[in-house]
């Protein structure tokens, strides 16, 4: 059980805001004082660079850094040497996409994907398919992105060489089932990626058990701070894959004429100096999480989201679009009023909500329609929140919608 | 204050007046004619989509259309353009889309220009909706725009 008033109390944005209703948490999350206070450390105590000091801080400052990696190892059950830090899950992406194109895929290959993803698991490859020529199927999705599976070895032949999905889809909340298509992937010799963004914040995700190759999430969606994305891949294929970017602190030597020798996994896919304070403040929410357990993290929210699914199914005004979807945000419109529009009157009542295509231009042909409302929820939010929201939404209209604007 | 000023000053007629033009737009088709200029408005955000057309001749803009997918007050301002800026000079139209850029920014503006447009009055307190007003009206910029500059 989470005592979810006593963790309230440890985030200063809901001493600052009140009266705000907070349900963008699939956009980004709210910072507790342990994340700021290991960020702030690195500027107050042991501001220094990485792997380059020989000095006091400089070698606390380094433990540091380097100890982030068992934090995400023990929240993904791997080797504190198979987590890299990048900029962002984007970042990741990119390193895993370019990182293969250097080496497994060739004109013709074939990405297998989904249409329900975030522009970060599709542009990535979309760029191989103009330079590389490499082709992208999409697995079959239902109106709500769920998988069938027993449709989905269709789309599988000895051309798939990379099978790239969202663990947990961004605006429907699908859960993808995971180990089967990592079998799958395996089955046919293709490197399995799964997109951990929506994901790794909210549930238990097991890299050994569900057998996954590369992973990509990021830091500021579970508490931590931007600017850092965590890169997970199973060492031997970390060793193989090439660097996107090069630099300061991941090469070993190079020479005048040109040669070089690159440092080992993770440290190659970390090039210039990184963002030291943003990676501290990452591994703390790493454990903050973990202290508060991501089984009972994902417990919570599968209840407050049936709890504003209950409420809000009563709503006439309201379309919802994942209803059967038993986890993630809901995803929904009011009747004749543009997205926008709904946010916006919403966000006059206090609730923050977000309107658009939230990154998954393509998931429109799915779900009938271009732009939805999302409300997305983490463990700090409460059932007098969902109470608030559900009277908010009773009350959109267009009227009131353009009311805000007098 | 006249009966028309007085109008454009209640609330109650100015939200009428956006629901009006986002539920039954104003010249909301897009024609093949070539005479016509026109301009994708996309990239701004990711939700609205809108293409504007115009036919700029002799200094005039004849005729001004539009199409997409767009919130209300996208699509209420876009309209609200289309209609005011018809049949106006090039000189004219860029006097009033000014007076409305100011307006939508918060600053000193000639209401009696803008006419209906004074409906958008209040955007520039909600300010991610600014880029929502001005959609259209940059639209019509840029082609007064290019437009000068042919005759240049």
């Amino acid at each position: 059980m989470i005592d979810v008033q006593a963790v309230r109390n440890d985030f200063p944005m809901f001493k600052a805001h009140p009266e705000l209703v907070y349900f963008d948490n699939g956009a980004t999350t709210f910072k507790p004082q342990c994340v700021i206070d290991a960020v702030t450390s690195y500027y107050t105590e042991h501001t220094s660079n990485v792997h380059r000091g020989d000095y006091a801080i400089a070698a606390e400052n380094d433990r540091l850094y380097d100890g982030a990696r068992s934090s995400f190892a023990r929240l993904l059950n791997c080797q504190p040497k198979e987590i890299a830090f990048t900029h962002n899950a984007s970042a990741s992406m990119n390193q895993i996409a370019y990182g293969l194109s250097r080496s497994v895929l060739k004109k013709g290959d074939v990405i297998v994907t989904t249409e329900a993803e975030h522009a970060s698991d599709l542009l990535p490859w979309f760029r191989l398919q103009e330079d590389l020529g490499v082709e992208i199927r999409y697995l079959p999705l239902d109106s709500q992105a769920n998988l069938d599976l027993t449709k989905a070895e269709a789309c599988f032949d000895e051309k798939v060489k990379v099978v790239a999905v969202a663990m947990v889809t961004n605006v429907l909340g699908s859960i993808l089932p995971i180990k089967e298509l990592g079998k799958l992937a395996h089955k046919y010799g293709a490197v399995f990626v799964v997109d951990g963004a929506q994901a790794v914040p909210h549930m238990p995700v097991d890299v050994q058990e569900l057998d996954i190759d590369f992973l990509s999430c990021s830091a500021h969606k579970m508490c931590g701070p931007n600017g850092v994305g965590i890169l997970y891949g199973k060492y031997e294929l970390l060793e193989q894959l090439e660097p996107i970017f090069m630099g300061g602190d991941m090469n070993a030597r190079f020479q005048k004429a040109g040669t070089y020798e690159l440092k080992h996994a993770p440290t190659k896919f970390e090039a210039g100096t990184p963002n030291i304070e943003g990676v501290l403040g990452a591994a703390a929410a790493c454990d903050d999480i973990q202290a508060i357990g991501l089984e009972a993290i994902h417990a919570y929210e599968k209840e407050l989201r049936s709890y504003a699914l209950e409420r809000l199914s009563a709503l006439e005004n309201l379309v919802i679009y994942n209803p059967d979807n038993a986890y993630g945000p809901i995803a929904f419109n009011a009747k004749g009023v543009f997205s926008q529009d709904a946010a916006g009157y919403l966000a006059s009542r206090n609730i923050a909500v977000r309107s658009g295509n939230h990154c998954a231009k393509i998931l429109h042909e799915i779900l009938g329609t271009d732009s939805t409302i999302r409300a997305s929820f983490y463990f700090y939010n409460t059932k007098e929140e969902v109470d608030r929201f559900v009277e908010a939404a009773n009350d959109i209209s267009l009227e009131n919608a353009i009311g805000i604007f007098f | 204050m006249s009966d028309f000023e007085s109008m454009l000053d209640d609330p109650q007629i100015l939200r009428e007046l956006i629901m009006d033009h986002y539920k039954y737009p104003h010249n909301h088709s897009l024609t093949d004619d070539m005479k016509y200029r026109k301009v994708h408005m996309a990239s701004d955000s990711c939700i609205d989509d809108i293409t504007v057309q115009s036919e700029i001749e002799d200094g005039v803009i004849k005729d001004i259309r539009f199409d997409g997918v767009a919130c209300t007050i996208s699509t209420a301002s876009t309209s609200i353009m289309s209609d005011l800026l018809k049949g106006k000079t090039i000189e004219e139209a860029k006097a009033i889309v000014s007076q409305y850029m100011n307006m939508v920014d918060g600053k000193d503006y000639d209401a009696d220009l803008l006419e209906e447009a004074v409906a958008m009055k209040n955007v520039y307190k909600q300010a991610n909706r600014i880029k929502c007003a001005t959609i259209g009206w940059k639209a019509i910029q840029q082609m007064i725009e290019e437009s000068e500059a042919e005759h240049e």
